[in-house]
């Protein structure tokens, strides 16, 4: 891969970005999300902590199993506020009738 | 590990960075910060990255106006290279009780005499500032321009680097698990790479400051209380200011890359450190945010998480020494707001630190307040 490869779709990022990063020393997941926005995109990270940690393990010698993925951060699927509205809505009515 | 420092920092939040900063910017050598995760790993780079002058203590109103006035040119003093995303897209709050409508013009009243610009605004008025506000059982709202949104995780950063080019060490992924103290002293300080021979400690733990506390002997007049919070997806700008609601419990900007940032307290939240997310949260966040601003029924929820707001009594922090034990310092208790005060705790406890007068009073925030019991109470919290 080349360095202006896109790593990161949803938040616009490449390899290059990522390694300049890894380069000033954040060396977890969670520290390169927060500086740089990778993986908070709609997708959250499914495609491309993959790859992220991959030029972790690079960085660090260590395999990508002993690094620590980002934090899971609920809903798995977005959802508009109105939905979630809705939903409550509907809960409530049914707890009534 | 080093084996000595002048000065060891528990803490790699915001509070923590700047006081290192301050203290290496004042020629302070060795001044070393512990910090058990990553910088801003804890509430820091957690919050909701406000920044607001509208306070209603007298403290609180100086100490941000201070902090406010230094983000300006925050970017260019510490010479960083990223962008810190300082906005002043200002503050509108609104109130919702009559109660509240009077409070808001005791608050405007000292704001003003402190030099805070900020205007006690009727609903029309307000809705010129945010155009699709529902006003529907709202009274009235104050405004003020400069307050505004701040990037956490950069601005730690910032001052990280800062306080490295100027000597300071910053040892993260390192825990401190005691506090050596003799004869009423500090002494030192171990952790899980080694021990550190120091005489003065600083505790910046933040939602951990009580633990800090004990392992010198003392119970400090705090606790933790878990705070929830969620972003959605990025949208167009429609949102300039944030809106809070102290009545309502709920606070919710636009974070410049276009998300909306939301949050609010809940009396059942729990004490015990624990910091996961819950969907009772997401559900109440989202009956109050979408009356308050319909238009959001349209965004996509994102992402939640949670972190620590250190409580005092009195809703204000806790600032230097403490008579027990000389070299222990404080710079805990922020309850809430300690992101935008960070160039004040900076300063003053730097100052504080080497024995100069400070830049603020702070005799009013010291830990005997409480003993003594002349507490002055901030109203305008969530
Ligand atoms: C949901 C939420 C929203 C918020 N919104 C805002 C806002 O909009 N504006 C605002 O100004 N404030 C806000 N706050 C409050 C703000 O986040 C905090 O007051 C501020 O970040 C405190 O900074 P700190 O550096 O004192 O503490 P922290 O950032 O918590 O840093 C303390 C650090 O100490 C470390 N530590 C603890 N124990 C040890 C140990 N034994 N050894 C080594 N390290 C240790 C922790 O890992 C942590 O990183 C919010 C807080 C929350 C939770
Ligand atoms: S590709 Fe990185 S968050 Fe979607």
């Amino acid at each position: 891969m080349k360095d202006n490869t896109i790593i990161c779709r949803c938040s616009d990022l490449t390899q290059g970005d990522i390694r300049e990063l890894i380069a000033k020393g954040y060396r977890t997941f969670d520290e390169l999300k927060r500086i740089s926005r990778i993986g908070m995109g709609p997708c959250q990270g499914r495609t491309c902590m993959q790859l992220v940690l991959r030029e972790l393990s690079i960085a660090t010698g260590k395999p990508i199993s002993e690094l620590a993925p980002g934090t899971f951060r609920p809903p798995v699927k977005s959802i508009k506020l109105g939905e979630i509205l809705e939903a409550i809505e509907e809960g409530g009515e049914e707890a009534h009738g | 590990m080093v084996k000595t420092a002048d000065v060891v920092i528990i803490g790699g939040g915001i509070s923590g960075v700047a006081i290192a900063y301050n203290l290496a910017k004042k020629g302070i050598k060795d001044v070393v910060v512990i910090e058990k995760n990553y910088l801003a790993s804890g509430a820091t780079g957690r919050c909701g990255a406000g920044i607001r002058q509208q306070w209603g203590t007298e403290m609180n109103c100086r100490m941000s106006k201070y902090s406010c006035e230094a983000f300006e040119t925050l970017k260019e003093d510490l010479d960083y290279d990223g962008d810190i995303e300082f906005k002043q897209g200002g503050y509108l709050i609104i109130s919702s009780t009559e109660k509240e409508h009077e409070q808001f013009k005791k608050n405007i009243a000292l704001q003003n005499s402190l030099g805070i610009q900020s205007k006690l605004l009727t609903l029309d008025e307000a809705k010129e500032v945010v155009p699709f506000l529902n006003t529907d059982g709202l009274i009235s709202a104050t405004f003020h321009q400069k307050d505004g949104h701040l990037n956490p995780f950069h601005t730690t950063q910032a001052y990280a680097e800062a306080a490295k080019r100027l000597g300071a060490q910053i040892h993260t992924f390192t825990e401190v698990t005691d506090i050596i103290v003799e004869n009423g002293k500090i002494k030192g300080v171990k952790t899980n790479r080694g021990d550190i021979a120091t005489n003065v400690v600083v505790n910046a733990a933040g939602g951990y400051s009580q633990l800090i506390g004990n392992m010198v002997g003392l119970e400090l007049p705090v606790f933790s209380e878990r705070h929830q919070i969620l972003v959605t997806e990025a949208v167009e700008p429609i949102l300039d200011p944030m809106v809070m609601s102290f009545s309502l419990n709920l606070y919710c900007q636009q974070v410049p890359h276009g998300g909306f940032i939301m949050g609010r307290g809940d009396e059942g939240e729990p004490r015990d450190l624990r910091i996961t997310s819950g969907w009772h949260f997401v559900e109440e966040m989202t009956k109050t945010i979408t009356r308050v601003l319909p238009p959001l029924k349209n965004v996509r929820f994102l992402r939640q998480w949670a972190g620590l707001y250190n409580i005092t009594p009195d809703r204000q922090p806790i600032y230097g020494p403490v008579d027990e034990v000389e070299g222990f310092y404080l710079a805990i208790g922020f309850s809430g707001h300690g992101f935008m005060l960070a160039p004040a705790t900076g300063i003053v406890i730097a100052e504080s630190i080497i024995g100069e007068k400070t830049t603020l009073p702070i005799d009013m925030l010291h830990i005997n307040r409480f003993k003594e019991g002349n507490l002055i109470f901030e109203p305008s919290v969530v």
